[in-house]
């Protein structure tokens, strides 16, 4: 009998987790990295800079002779962006504005890709959903998105913000509208991945120890979607603060009360000749933000496709 | 390939049946009332009187039919009147606008050229510079010229259209004063002069769409491009002896535009209905001012048709994509 002793293996280096991996090759990618210092710096000016910045989006000095001398002010140390035509602080509102942009944005986002992934697992995983699910899929796609968009602002912003107030009914009815209206993509992703696990073995083996339907999509089948939808989540938060900003900027969005990037954009432009501050701030911010998620989009797609991974 | 063209215009039948009633049902069983805006001190037997005169009385379901019947029957027999000079179509009730009081059609055909001079032109210089930015970038990957052109690209698809367009303005004609800022619909080319103005004052409008296009469609380009450069087909025509110029524009760039021409036609429909931001920003009375206003206006048989209308535009083109791509592409085959 030979002592098979066994060696400890220990010059091993220890296991690498999915998401290091991933996070390292994220940050080979230049812009993608800009791109995330870019959107928590944003995210930290809407969140954190209203508890610096004391002045409220709203102030107007109750003195009305200081109020008419305040307005429309180019910048300086009291008003780093200026002021708008009733003398409010633009900074102050750039924070609040940019709050409601982003927060529709991850909202949206939230709605569009559990409904998106919710029909996508539904048709790829039970073949006899996939027709009238992908029918529907595709019925979605034709229809004229921006001028249902603005048709269903239009029709059903008053009731809504009657019975709901009007800053929480316009949100509710902007997420609702968007997510409603931008599933499609993700749908689609998430059926072909489904299809294409459903034939692994690691499904079989699951399926031939009993697991019920409802448990192998839990467990077996969206842990090994996340990464397509990942990608889609972060072009799903772009694509929503862009749809947002244009309703507004058409004047279908959020109301003068509760300046959103695009409203303030739509605001200033009446202004643009004299304070051309007015609409560039607000420009700048949104495009900054969705340039920065774009580009987190294509760094993440690269880092989550395990074929370009480590190399 | 016949086969498969017929089966998909009579699927595409029932989807434009479906999208037609999703848009009428939104559109007439919506809270709102398309009187709100009269005066609230006409008596309520007259406002009664004239909902009926607005053809708001009848049933839901004979309306609908009555506007299926309008704009699948009597609008193309007027037209076919129209241009031969017969008379099918007299004594037929057209869809009529309530803010114009003149039928819809008559109204689009009158801001159709304002679009299709405007955006469709983007459209066609969007596509024109695309597509060489996509081969060199896909070919000299990671060279300088990759680098700005990605960057460019990407920001050209994520800077919203209102601001680029606003941006310009501020620059060019307010500080500058190099164009105007409004889209003047009235001038009328008839020498050098006017000419002049003419493009002066699409000058700004067709930058900032062909921007937008030419970023989206470059990036396919580029990476459509790039999977091909990889296959092995490249490599057998090099390994012939061919030069890298037949290589790349007759073998690759052959190969590459298939998917990208598919895209380009899924993209024609936003050439009637998507500018409406970019027509908004420059005072541009196109279709999408058409409609905006039209929303505004609560005027419910326009923005039903507009809207149906850029349906119809989507549903056709993603058949002429998918079409395109089984002629363009022997490799797919439909039956």
């Amino acid at each position: 009998m030979t002592d098979a002793t066994l060696q400890p293996v220990q010059d091993l280096a220890p296991p690498r987790s999915q998401w290091r991996d991933v996070w390292d090759q994220f940050r080979t990618h230049k812009g993608a990295l800009t791109g995330l210092g870019v959107f928590v710096f944003m995210t930290l000016f809407v969140l954190v800079g209203p508890l610096i910045w004391r002045i409220g989006p709203d102030y107007i000095n109750p003195n009305v002779l200081v109020m008419i001398k305040s307005r429309n002010l180019g910048s300086s140390f009291a008003h780093p962006l200026g002021t708008d035509q009733l003398g409010r602080d633009e900074l102050a509102r750039m924070m609040s504005g940019g709050q409601i942009s982003i927060a529709v944005g991850f909202t949206a986002m939230a709605l569009s890709i559990f409904l998106g992934t919710l029909v996508g697992v539904l048709a790829g995983y039970f073949k006899s959903l996939d027709g009238p699910l992908m029918r529907l899929t595709d019925l979605f796609l034709a229809l004229p998105l921006l001028p249902l968009l603005l048709v269903m602002m239009m029709l059903f912003a008053p009731m809504i913000s009657h019975a709901m107030g009007v800053a929480a009914g316009t949100f509710l009815l902007i997420v609702s509208a968007i997510g409603v209206t931008s599933w499609m993509q993700c749908a689609r992703i998430v059926r072909g991945e489904v299809l294409a696990l459903k034939e692994r073995e690691f499904v079989l083996a699951a399926k031939s120890v009993g697991t019920p339907p409802f448990r192998m999509i839990l467990r077996h089948i969206l842990p090994n979607v996340m990464s397509p939808v990942m990608v889609a989540a972060t072009l799903g938060i772009a694509n929503a603060i862009i749809t947002e900003s244009a309703l507004s900027f058409l004047g279908l969005g959020f109301p003068p009360d509760f300046p959103t990037w695009g409203r303030l954009l739509f605001d200033g432009v009446d202004l643009m000749q004299e304070h051309p501050g007015l609409v560039v701030w607000p420009g700048i911010a949104i495009s900054l933000t969705v340039l920065s998620v774009n580009y987190i989009g294509d760094g993440l797609r690269d880092a989550l496709d395990p074929r370009i991974r480590g190399r | 390939m016949l086969n498969y063209t017929i089966r998909r215009l009579i699927i595409s039948i029932p989807v434009l049946l479906l999208i037609s009633l999703i848009i009428f049902l939104l559109l007439n069983l919506a809270p709102g009332d398309p009187l709100a805006n009269q005066p609230l001190t006409i008596p309520p037997e007259v406002r009664q009187k004239m909902k009926e005169a607005l053809g708001l009385g009848a049933p839901l379901y004979v309306r609908y039919l009555l506007w299926l019947k309008q704009f699948f029957w009597v609008e193309p027999l007027h037209a076919f009147d129209w241009c031969f000079g017969t008379h099918f179509s007299v004594g037929m009730q057209r869809i009529l606008s309530w803010q114009f009081r003149s039928p819809v059609f008559d109204v689009i055909v009158q801001r159709m050229p304002q679009t299709l001079t405007v955006v469709g032109m983007s459209y066609v210089i969007g596509v024109l510079i695309a597509v060489p930015i996509g081969i060199v970038s896909a070919y000299r990957q990671y060279s300088w010229f990759d680098q700005i052109g990605t960057f460019i690209s990407m920001i050209g698809y994520s800077v919203p259209t209102f601001f680029t367009g606003v941006l310009l303005i501020v620059v060019f004609s307010v500080d500058l004063g190099w164009f105007p800022s409004i889209y003047n619909t009235n001038l009328k080319v008839v020498d050098w002069q006017t000419f002049l103005l003419q493009v002066r004052q699409m000058a700004m409008p067709v930058f900032v769409l062909a921007l937008y296009n030419a970023a989206q469609i470059s990036r396919f380009m580029r990476s459509s491009m790039l999977d091909n450069l990889q296959q092995d087909y490249v490599r057998t025509a090099r390994a012939k002896g061919m030069g890298e110029r037949t290589v790349l524009l007759t073998h690759v760039l052959r190969n590459s535009l298939i998917p990208v021409v598919t895209v380009i036609a899924l993209g024609v429909p936003t050439i009637f209905g998507g500018a409406i931001i970019t027509e908004q920003v420059f005072k541009v009375n196109g279709l999408g001012q058409l409609l905006i206003t039209a929303i505004y206006a609560s005027d419910v048989p326009m923005v039903q048709t507009l809207t149906f209308i850029f349906a119809v535009l989507i549903v056709v083109f993603n058949l002429v994509a998918d079409i395109l791509y089984g002629v363009l592409d022997p490799r797919i085959r439909y039956d």
